[in-house]
């Protein structure tokens, strides 16, 4: 019964969503926006049961003291401390449980959840997506070697789509007479993006689709059962 | 001499700091082309009468800003400027924060734009795709309120938008899924609203396809070039503008460095052969 109810629930909504598609009429286009009703408030539960998740695997690493477990108690810290924040005063016009907290605002210039999102979360954002450049800069040259004829065209490409993306681009061949402008490096760039990668992006794009809906189908017909979690 | 790995790390590092650094503090002010791509998506707003209502979904976070952001800022001023109204939307749930930022910005040059009235920002809805496809259904019933606890029906903007196809155009920014791709398969392809939007460089290869002669995407802002282009089109010393000189100098320097990584092996191998 465990896992039979999930699998007769799947392919029923399955099939009534897939039949929506093709017969937009009542009773299916109801039964859909209910569906979709019904998957808003699932997903919203999701959420809720992604903190409890973070809760327990962090206090499980701190309490057990395994490898790093202080960065699990900073995240807890930090997770707590704005939930907190948010809960007792709120963010932006939103009230918390205590109101607006003008006095803190006239000290902080902001609500607490806010002063701490603008100068602590976004600035260690975006400073954790920025080190990727110097990734990139180090892997490009250790791994970026020329060894056939692939590697040569990789390389040539990679060259004319790097320059054509910047200012430099236009600076180097901007000088280019009409006649020759396909060969100004941004239109080169735009030409490799167009058609070259577009045509393999296309390819990728089918195989993808076809791979959804044939694991889609496994799923409504009961086949593919791993959602359902355990070994199976 | 012979420099250790971790050596040669640490210089890359530092001296790609300073070429980054160097003219951030010290602006160069190198021009940039615009593209087709680029221009398509300014022409669906330019091309958009007056008092439309539209939509732009902040569908990223704070990690992904610096490319996205400068975008949300220009399509506002944009949008402003033609005197559309803005509905704000986010499927990320950060998304919220980014767009009252760029209001924020936006509006100093604007003050004259009111909220719920030239614009209202309703806020985060967790779902994807089932939110958009709600959205075409009923706006009402997936945003009951905006994110300053406002009624729908009491927002001036909202009350001749019921459903996603009485707005002019859709517009998402998107590093990621839910974004972009969801707001196209619903908006464009089963409510034919037009689709436009921006997403990071590294991902605007996979929707190039989507800008066709079907027009599933209406023009595509792929990256901080992209939101450069926007903002010299629109007339705006942005932020793009201004980092675009950085990101100039880091693709040089990354070609320099696969120059110097394939002499250094080249070398090597030449080496080894005469020993």
């Amino acid at each position: 019964m465990k896992s039979t109810a999930p699998l007769f629930f799947a392919f029923i909504v399955g099939v009534i969503v897939l039949l929506s598609e093709f017969i937009p009429h009542s009773p299916f286009n109801q039964i859909v926006s209910t569906l979709e009703g019904w998957f808003m408030i699932i997903s919203g539960f999701a959420i809720l049961l992604g903190q409890i998740s973070l809760i327990r695997m962090n206090t499980h690493k701190i309490v057990h003291k395994l490898d790093n477990w202080q960065y699990h108690l900073a995240g807890l810290i930090s997770f707590g401390l704005m939930l907190t924040l948010g809960l007792l005063w709120g963010m932006q016009e939103t009230p918390g449980i205590l109101g607006d907290a003008p006095g803190i605002q006239a000290w902080l210039g902001q609500k607490p959840f806010d002063y701490l999102f603008d100068n602590a979360y976004l600035p260690l954002s975006a400073t954790l997506f920025s080190l990727l450049a110097f990734f990139i800069a180090s892997a490009a040259y250790r791994a970026f070697i020329i060894r056939g004829l692939e590697s040569n065209l990789l390389m040539i490409t990679a060259i004319i789509v790097i320059i054509g993306r910047t200012s430099i681009g236009t600076m180097l061949t901007g000088w280019l007479p009409e006649n020759l402008q396909f060969w100004h490096f941004p239109n080169l760039a735009d030409f490799i993006m167009e058609f070259p990668n577009t045509a393999a992006q296309r390819a990728i794009l089918i195989s993808a689709g076809l791979g959804i809906v044939g694991s889609s189908l496994r799923i409504i017909l009961g086949i593919e059962r791993s959602y359902l979690g355990g070994d199976k | 001499m012979k420099l250790s790995a971790m050596v040669e790390r640490r210089i890359i590092y530092l001296v790609l700091l300073v070429a980054v650094a160097l003219p951030l503090l010290f602006p160069i002010g190198w021009k940039t082309e615009v593209s087709g791509y680029t221009q398509m998506a300014y022409d669906l707003i330019e091309n958009t009468p007056e008092g439309k209502v539209v939509i732009i979904s902040f569908d990223y976070d704070p990690s992904t800003m610096t490319e996205l952001q400068p975008m949300g800022e220009a399509m506002i001023e944009h949008a402003f400027k033609r005197d559309q109204k803005i509905i704000t939307t986010a499927l990320w749930p950060m998304g919220v924060q980014m767009a009252e930022q760029a209001f924020d910005k936006v509006l100093r040059d604007y003050p004259d734009k009111k909220r719920g009235v030239d614009y209202v920002n309703l806020g985060y809805k967790v779902g994807g795709m089932v939110t958009i496809q709600a959205m075409g259904r009923d706006m009402k019933e997936v945003y009951p309120k905006d994110t300053r606890n406002t009624p729908y029906e009491e927002i001036p903007l909202l009350a001749n938008t019921r459903r996603l196809k009485d707005v002019a155009w859709v517009s998402s920014l998107s590093s990621g899924v839910p974004g972009l791709k969801e707001w196209m398969m619903v908006a464009r392809d089963s409510y034919n609203v037009p689709v436009t939007g921006g997403c990071t460089a590294v991902s605007a290869p996979g929707f190039f396809p989507y800008v066709n002669e079907q027009r599933q995407l209406t023009g595509l802002l792929g990256g901080l070039k992209a939101a450069s282009e926007y903002e010299s089109l629109i007339g705006r010393l942005g932020t793009a503008t201004t980092k675009m000189d950085a990101q100039s100098v880091a693709h040089l320097l990354i070609l320099i460095f696969i120059a110097l990584g394939n002499i250094k092996v080249f070398v090597a191998k030449r080496r080894k052969s005469n020993d």
